[in-house]
This record gives C-alpha cells, sequence and structure tokens, in this order.
C-alpha cells in the first residue's frame, strides 16, 4: 500500500505543521506507509498521555493531610506550595537548588522543592516545617532550636529544620561533624551554624552537645 | 519557566522515539536537576519532557553481571572477575551509601557532590551527561561559543574556574564530579540506542543497547565546542559498569573554596593494585574541573605501573600530569593546586604516609 494522499490524521494535532516544511512534510507522508522498511520512523508517537500543559490533577498527602489540586506540569512543588496552597512556611531564596530554605521532606527524604515538579509528588507523603509540630506542640528539635538561639532572620530555619528532623530520624547519638554534613546544604546568611549544631545535638545526644560548645567558647575565650 | 507537557512512560523505546521524533523540542528528564536550572535561566525551552523514572529502576549492584560485550573487538572493554553495575537513575546519595568495595574513590565522590538535598535526587546519569557550569555558558543573554557563538568568552573574561589542560576553542571544565573516578577505574557505560534497523540521520548503525568505554562518551572541543557528550537526542544512558580487580584499591580528593557545597577547582582519583612485590599496577588517574573532558593522565600513570609506591615518584607523576597545562590569564594557581593533590590521592590510593 502506498496511498500518498492518505492524509495522516494524528501530525496536525501533535504540532508537527508548525516546525516542518512542506517538502519533509511530504517525505513524512511517505513514510505514514505502513510498509515502510523503517518502522519507528514511519508513525509520530503517540502523546495522547502527556499531561500539564494546562492543569492536571494532582493529589497528595501534605503535613497529613490530602491535598487535591489541578497544576500545570511546569509548577515546582515550591510553587505550588507557597503560591497555590499558601503554604508560606517553606521558603523561596536562590530558586536554583543551592541554598536550602525551600526544603521539605519527600516520604521522610529531605529534598529541595525548588528544583522539583509538583507533579513529581502525586500519591507521595510531603512534610513541611508547618507539619513538625504535633498541633500547638512544638517538636523536641524546634523547641530545642528556640531555647539554643539557632535563628536570627529565620529564612534558613525551615530548612534547617527538615534536614536535622531527617538526620534525627535515623536515630541513634550524633556527632557535630555528622550534623554539619546532614546541614551542608542549608545557608544561613546570618552564620547561625554552631547554634543550630548545639540544637541538633541536644535532642539526639541530650545537653552534650551543648556542654561541648561551652567548652570551645571557654577555650576560644583564652586564646 | 515556560509551559510544557510531561509524558511518562515505562518504556525506554517510546521515550526514545518521541524525542527523535522532535528533538529540538523535547528533551529526556531524569532527576532534571541541570534540566530544570537550565529552564529557569532560560538557556533551554522545551515544549515536552519525557520522564524516565518509570522506564529504569535505581540500583547499584556488585557482582551480579556483566555488561554485555559487543560483538566486534570486545577485547577493547576491560574484563574483571566482578563488575558493580550502578543504574543510570541511582541518586547520589544511594551511591554514596553503597558498599563498593575497592571503588571507594566512586562513593567518596558521590558523597561529596552536590548537597544532601540535591543527592537525594540528582542521579549518576545526569552527573555525567550535565551541561556545563561555566559562567558564560550559564548566562542567557551571552551567546559563547557553546551557544553558536564564535568564540569562548572566558578567553577574554574571569577565567578562574576554567580549563588547564585539554582545552580549546572552548576552556569550559567539565562538570561531573562522579566522571572523574569512573574514568580512573576504567567504567564502561551501557547506551540504549535504538535497534539495528534504525540509523540516525547519516550516522553508523548502533547495536540496541550499545557498550561503550566512559571516555568515549565525552567530546572535546577540538571535535565539538557545543556538546559535551556524544549521545544522539533521545539516546538513554542506562548503565555504568565499573570492573572490580582482586585486591584493587582508590581514592578521591577534590579541593574547593567552601568546605560544602561548592564546585571543586579541581579533582584527583587513583585506581591500583598493589602486587604481592609490593609494585602498583593497572594503575590509572583522572583529574577532573581541570579539562573539558574528564581528564585521562596516562602519561602518569605509565610512571608508576609496576614501580614501589615512592614520594618522590609521586612528585614526578604528578609533574607529569600537568606537563601539558597551558593556564589561561586567570587559573595559573591550579597547576601547582592539582599537582599536590595528585600526590596526596596517590599517597592516599596506594596506602603510603603522605610526607610532612
Amino acid at each position: 500500500m502506498s496511498d500518498h494522499s492518505k492524509q495522516p490524521g494524528g501530525v496536525t494535532r501533535r504540532g508537527l505543521f508548525r516546525t516542518l516544511g512542506a517538502a519533509t512534510l511530504v517525505a513524512g507522508c511517505v513514510k505514514q506507509d505502513p510498509g515502510s522498511e523503517n518502522p519507528e520512523r514511519s508513525e509520530a508517537p503517540e502523546l495522547d498521555d502527556a499531561l500539564g500543559l494546562t492543569p492536571a490533577p494532582l493529589e497528595f498527602v501534605l503535613d497529613g493531610q490530602p491535598v487535591q489540586a489541578e497544576v500545570e506540569a511546569r509548577t515546582t512543588l515550591l510553587e505550588l506550595l507557597r503560591l497555590d496552597l499558601d503554604r508560606t512556611g517553606t521558603k523561596v531564596v536562590c530558586d536554583r537548588g543551592a541554598c536550602g530554605a525551600c526544603m521539605v521532606l519527600v516520604d521522610g527524604v529531605p529534598r529541595n522543592s525548588c528544583m522539583m515538579l509538583a507533579h513529581d509528588v502525586g500519591g507521595s507523603e510531603v512534610t513541611t516545617v508547618a507539619g513538625l509540630a504535633e498541633g500547638e506542640q512544638l517538636s523536641a528539635l524546634q523547641l530545642a532550636f528556640i531555647e539554643h538561639d539557632a535563628l536570627q532572620c529565620g529564612f534558613c530555619t525551615s530548612g534547617m529544620l527538615i534536614s536535622s528532623t531527617a538526620l534525627l530520624r535515623e536515630g541513634g547519638p550524633l556527632t557535630r561533624g555528622q550534623v554539619e554534613d546532614a546541614i551542608a546544604g542549608n545557608l544561613c546568611r546570618c552564620g547561625t551554624y554552631p547554634h543550630v549544631v548545639d540544637a541538633v545535638l541536644a535532642v539526639a545526644n541530650g545537653e552534650g552537645g551543648r556542654r561541648q560548645t561551652e567548652l570551645l567558647q571557654v577555650k576560644k575565650g583564652g586564646a | 519557566m515556560q509551559p510544557f507537557a510531561l509524558i511518562r512512560t515505562k518504556r525506554l523505546e517510546r521515550a526514545r522515539a518521541i524525542v527523535r521524533d522532535k528533538p529540538e523540542a523535547r528533551a529526556l528528564r531524569a532527576g532534571g536537576i541541570d534540566l530544570l536550572d537550565r529552564m529557569k535561566e532560560g538557556l533551554d525551552e522545551p515544549e515536552l519532557l519525557v520522564e524516565l523514572r518509570d522506564a529504569m529502576a535505581p540500583q547499584v549492584e556488585l557482582g551480579a553481571g556483566q555488561p554485555l560485550l559487543p560483538a566486534e573487538n570486545p577485547e577493547r572493554f576491560p574484563s574483571a572477575p566482578r563488575f558493580a553495575q550502578i543504574g543510570a537513575l541511582t541518586p547520589l546519595a544511594q551511591l554514596a551509601a553503597a558498599e563498593l568495595p575497592g571503588a571507594e574513590a566512586l562513593t567518596e565522590a558521590a558523597s561529596q557532590a552536590a548537597t544532601p538535598g540535591i543527592r537525594n535526587t540528582a542521579t549518576v546519569g545526569g552527573n555525567l551527561l550535565q551541561r556545563p557550569r561555566c559562567w558564560y555558558f550559564r548566562q542567557r543573554e551571552l551567546v559563547c561559543l557553546k551557544k553558536g557563538g564564535d568564540t569562548c568568552l572566558a578567553l577574554m573574561g574571569d577565567n578562574r574556574y576554567h580549563a588547564i589542560l585539554g582545552a580549546g576553542p572552548s576552556f569550559i571544565v567539565h562538570p561531573s564530579s562522579l566522571a572523574t573516578p569512573l574514568l580512573a577505574l576504567d567504567a564502561v557505560v551501557s547506551v540504549f540506542a535504538g535497534t539495528p534497523s534504525d540509523p540516525p540521520e547519516g550516522g553508523a548503525t548502533t547495536e540496541p543497547n550499545s557498550l561503550r568505554l566512559l571516555s568515549e562518551l565525552f567530546v572535546s572541543p577540538a571535535d565539538d565546542p557545543t556538546r559535551e557528550h556524544a549521545l544522539e537526542p533521545g539516546d538513554v544512558l542506562t548503565s555504568v559498569w565499573v570492573p572490580v580487580l582482586d585486591g584493587m584499591r582508590s581514592a578521591y580528593q577534590a579541593v574547593r573554596e567552601k568546605q560544602s557545597h561548592d564546585w571543586p577547582l579541581a579533582e584527583a582519583a587513583v585506581r591500583m593494585r598493589i602486587a604481592a612485590d609490593g609494585s602498583m599496577r593497572d594503575l590509572r588517574i583522572a583529574l577532573g574541573h581541570v579539562a573539558p573532558i574528564p581528564w585521562n593522565a596516562s602519561a602518569a600513570a605509565a610512571l608508576l605501573e609496576g614501580k614501589a609506591p615512592n614520594a618522590d615518584l609521586f612528585a614526578q607523576a604528578a609533574d607529569a600530569a600537568l606537563a601539558d597545562a597551558a593556564p589561561l590569564d586567570g587559573n595559573a594557581y591550579k597547576v601547582p593546586m592539582t599537582k599536590g593533590l595528585l600526590r596526596e590521592v596517590l599517597h592516599r590510593a596506594s596506602g603510603l604516609a603522605l610526607p610532612e
């Protein structure tokens, strides 16, 4: 069968006319012939299941509550949280995965929400800083952040809490180095790092972490 | 970002066919870290992303299989009693946590790349195939050699982070931190590249799952300054294979301006065996972030092959590795720095204590 006049019905829908010249199109029609020697090229691939050019349904669990939303593919998880769902506890700073202000837990794993698409978390459980407390009761780590004065302007704090919470959930005692490694992707303009580490160590090891810093301070004072 | 659509497929054939149908407007997406970065910057504006995450599984397996050698010239691929197979979709964090005795250079590099959060998303394949981080390339407004311009802007501009080896006409450094240890470990990669009946336009026929030396994956700017890897649109890097030799040892180290989350200024990775007579065998040395491709310092490795570990010898090897260095006006510091780095990594890999 070699029916050159056959209209390739699906081609227009797939937007091919926009980029292909007339000559290429004729050649394309020839290749539509099912008897063509090149089966893969003979037909443009189906794109019917493409989603997200317009808002598409998305379901996931956010801080323990099921969420249903209509979201475009281009929307990042961070944009969905802050702009569509008004959950502004998660911060936007660099929007390039370099600062950690936007970190959330996705199925327990700390990830930069600015470098994920909202549709990546379909069916997942997302925990933001707002989901760390039990109702009005702050988590032990949040209390420790207050106790240890682990924040100044607070922009990095959500991300610091998320990274540190993931580390603490692994269980067991921690060293300063382990905490520093876990928050290596969280930038703090105010330089609160030592107090953040103290707070995390206090939760992981009891107050030993704090004493360690006090010793450090005594040493520095004497130098 | 500009509007785009997503397609998820379990079939690599379909993912490849979709991209090949309109390569200028479609892209494959793995972890998407570099891809989203480029899209946010306006460097790339695909209208359709084809997701690979349902088509391949993240995995690191030691000794479970061997790469399928091609019928022609199989001897040009490394042989080993065991291979570690790393799925291209494996997140860096999973690779960093894997037990790969002898291949510590790789797990160390994976544990130091980017940040903990990014390592949970970024994949092994994406790390190898990411575009360069050169600040001229990454600026949308600047038309550099990589973007169809006629000159590399690093030549006239601030080139403190650019190449000192094997460069020109483009002076980028290759951005992959996994490529450095993988090159030292003599890795090979599986690429899904269609069927034999489906040669790329004007290209050679390829096997569905063609095996390539890792070094063949990368393109020198002298051959084509607009690309860094040899994959055609729609081709999918599926696995990385690391030969695990008996008694193999390896080490990796990078120098950064900051302790955390920073691109390396230089990297060195070394693989070797120590034979019964105490001599170093099967030595391979790779340098990273000093050249537009992951740099194989084969002359330095040849100088050490069969010799016993020795501090003076290591210093000579480091000199040999950088003998052809041609720094620009802002990056001459990289020459002595890389020499020192390589000496340290040679000491660490061989177990010879560092001199005072």
